[in-house]
């Protein structure tokens, strides 16, 4: 055998880092700690694998995951072991919620020392186990290359998710090398994620779509993350069916479309809760039924057939039985769907039901009058909604946005019109507060002539904010829009609704100057008081391209977020506003 | 409904948490598992008993078949099948007592498989309602220890849970 094609010898560290390389990764977002420091040692000597180095490890798996939201690949974190680990927790069960790949690799004790209480050590396998989608750990550095490759297959393969590689400190000794060898793909034989859905069903899904009088489709996540919204939009618009996204499916319709009717659920629309009440055949395409879109499950839709497509058999008839259930991939089985379709072109059984349309239309369009997301102006106040749809113009509704988790997130799932797929990037899921900063910083740093707004308030957005620091030493430019209304906004919601007013723990005393704050940390602050501020500060903060600019917006603090759904009520059963219900 | 459900596991360390770990995250009942290496080392066959009706079994079956160690499941109770538990039991027997404990335990085709000036300890092979009449059987025998395996099933005729 010649020099050349003996493979090269490496040690764990350099194996692992190598292969993240032969992977794709461009980022790894972490944090440096005793156990992994032989593998930082191994990235300090290469320059193909950037390291993003956060202020707190939660940081750096939202960071990765919103990566992957925006670009469809998975996100790369690096911790050390024990609380390294620990608190990378919430972030991985942040993604897993959504279904978002994600590899996350943890530092552990040296073998000989695990199961000893030792130095930083805890049980990561076992900790992680209910919030991932696979894990696994390192017994033997020749197989690192592998397991690498185990892991990226299965984190973005079938219904996505993340997984946690645990690798002991001593499999990546600098000393012991390794021959290297990345593998082209793998196979699994217990795991094989490729389903393309049943003709058959399929046919029978199209049948009844086009023999439907009052139909909706229903889309959800799993259009963003199996990219198919092209397909989705073709088969909606020659179906002519009104279509409503989930939270998280937000932009797989253009919001622009006069056949999109708005998000559903608890905050959904009117027009929207009471399409799918009123529906006679649900078109559901990677949507699970969540609680927060069902409202009682027992109430939900009497009259529907419904057609339910996810890759995830799991998640067909959990909630809500399925009449027609197709278990595939999004895509392939929407463009089955299209050309059955166009086999259809002509034919008497490839007509829809015009007259009954028209009627259903006619109604939605009544509907939309109802609520048509209004909001009250009061004098002097800055209300929520509008800062979100002056957002919106400023950026031309082409932004991405992150946001945490609260009322400012309902608002600008509500009032910023996404029209394209991955822009919307929140936690729908888990509900994470602490997401939107790191979640905008990791969209920013791969797009970086991109506009990065995280909607966030002033509650969520202390739960991360020592990533400023990360923001200054990375230069990553977003625009922080501070819905600042002194309190746990949607905590103050649902005691001014259920418990009479009492505002137990949910007014925050003692904020920041957050303007200060942000010039403590080297960015651009604006503080924004009143109606007038808005516009100048809004194009003062954009004309800035490069920096970070935290926009502190004083809101009305008495605004709710309608409509909302009457609890263990119908879909269709809402308050419009403080005053009007259903 | 009673169901009992096989699965064919890869033989790796974990594994089994992942599964015993999905029942309590989810909720699920186990009334009993068993679970042993088969005649191909790489894989462990388990046997797991559990309760519910038809969606919370459809459930259980998909999300075990979401975890990616495993690798093919059946629910036996679909279809005829053959289930077996052995059942250890010691019983005070002394005096007249231990004549009496012999004849029941061969009515049951059970063994006598350790013997103590005042003890017996039997083996009782069977289905699970089998073991249960046993003890019933022994109602007045004093019984000093049970340990049962849990269930082990396997499908009648030529169908089978292979690779």
């Amino acid at each position: 055998m010649s020099q050349q094609n003996q493979p090269e010898m490496l040690s764990g560290g350099a194996m692992l880092v190598r292969a993240l390389h032969d992977e794709g990764v461009e980022y790894v977002y972490g944090y440096p700690g005793g156990a992994v420091l032989h593998i930082y040692d191994a990235l300090f000597q290469q320059n193909d694998v950037k390291h993003v180095l956060v202020r707190h490890e939660q940081a750096a798996t939202h960071m990765a995951d919103a990566y992957a939201r925006a670009s469809g690949k998975a996100g790369v974190v690096l911790v050390t072991s024990g609380p390294g680990a620990t608190n990378a927790v919430t972030g991985i069960a942040t993604a897993y919620m959504d279904s978002i790949p994600m590899v996350v690799i943890c530092g552990q004790v040296m073998s000989h020392l695990i199961g000893d209480d030792a130095f930083q050590e805890t049980d990561m396998m076992g900790i992680s186990r209910p919030i991932v989608k696979h894990n696994m750990s390192v017994r033997n550095p020749a197989e690192i290359p592998m397991m690498v490759k185990k892991a990226f297959y299965i984190a973005q393969s079938g219904r996505p998710g993340p997984v946690v590689l645990d690798i002991p400190k001593d499999m990546t000794i600098p000393s012991q090398k390794f021959p290297y060898d990345y593998p082209k793909d793998i196979k699994l034989r217990s795991y094989n994620p490729n389903a393309k859905g049943h003709p058959g069903q399929i046919k029978k899904a199209l049948q009844t779509l086009l023999a439907a009088k009052k139909p909706v489709l229903y889309s959800g996540g799993g259009v963003i993350l199996g990219r198919a919204s092209d397909e989705l939009t073709e088969l909606a618009r020659r179906l002519n069916l009104p279509v409503t996204n989930t939270l998280m499916g937000l932009g797989a319709y253009p919001a622009s479309d006069p056949q999109f009717i708005g998000m559903l659920g608890m905050h959904g629309s009117f027009e929207a809760n009471q399409v799918m009440h009123n529906a006679d055949v649900i078109f559901a395409v990677g949507a699970r039924f969540d609680d927060r879109v069902t409202n009682a499950t027992k109430k939900f839709c009497p009259n529907a057939t419904i057609i339910h497509i996810d890759i995830d058999p799991a998640s067909i008839s959990k909630t809500i039985n399925a009449h027609i259930p197709i278990v595939g991939l999004v895509k392939p089985v929407l463009q089955e769907m299209l050309s059955q379709l166009d086999k259809l072109q002509g034919k008497a059984e490839g007509k829809l039901d015009q007259v009954a349309l028209a009627n259903w239309w006619n109604q939605i369009n009544q509907w939309r009058e109802v609520h048509g997301g209004r909001y009250q102006q009061r004098a002097e106040l800055l209300m929520p909604q509008a800062v979100i749809e002056a957002v919106h113009r400023h950026t031309k509704g082409d932004a991405y946005v992150t946001s945490d988790v609260g009322q400012h997130q309902m608002f600008a799932a509500q009032y910023y019109k996404f029209d394209k797929p991955n822009r919307w990037i929140n936690s729908g899921g888990l509900g994470t507060m602490g997401f939107g900063l790191p979640a905008a910083m990791g969209v920013k740093l791969h797009y970086p002539d991109a506009e990065v707004v995280c909607v966030t308030g002033e509650g969520s957005i202390q739960m991360n904010i020592q990533e400023l620091s990360t923001c200054k030493q990375y230069g990553l430019g977003v625009k922080i829009i501070n819905l600042n209304n002194g309190y746990l906004g949607m905590v103050k919601q649902w005691q001014d609704m259920n418990y009479d007013s009492r505002y137990s723990s949910s007014y925050m005393d003692s904020l920041p100057d957050f303007v200060k704050l942000a010039e403590a940390y080297g960015h651009v602050g604006i503080r924004v008081t009143t109606p007038e501020e808005l516009e100048p500060a809004l194009e003062r903060a954009f004309a800035l391209k490069d920096r970070l600019v935290f926009l502190d917006i004083h809101i009305d603090p008495k605004e709710h977020v309608y409509p909302m759904q009457v609890p263990g009520g119908a879909m269709n059963e809402m308050f419009l506003s403080k005053t009007e219900r259903t | 409904m009673r169901h009992i459900i096989a699965v064919l596991l890869e033989n790796e360390s974990g594994a089994l948490a992942r599964v015993v770990g999905l029942f309590a995250q989810r909720g699920y009942n186990i009334d009993s598992l068993t679970v042993a290496a088969t005649e191909d080392p790489t894989l462990s066959r388990l046997t797991l008993v559990t309760r519910g009706d038809d969606q919370v079994i459809e459930q259980i079956t998909k999300q075990l078949h979401k975890l990616i160690e495993v690798v093919k499941l059946v629910d036996l109770s679909d279809n005829a099948h053959i289930e077996r538990e052995l059942m250890m039991v010691k019983v005070k027997a002394s005096g007249d007592q231990r004549e009496e404990v012999k004849r029941c335990a061969d009515i049951f085709r059970a063994q006598i498989i350790d013997v103590s000036p005042t003890t017996y300890t039997i083996q009782v092979v069977g289905t699970s309602d089998k073991l249960e009449a046993f003890i019933q059987a022994l109602c007045n025998t004093q019984i000093l220890e049970v340990v049962r395996t849990g269930v082990s099933g396997i499908s009648r005729g030529e169908r089978s849970l292979a690779l």
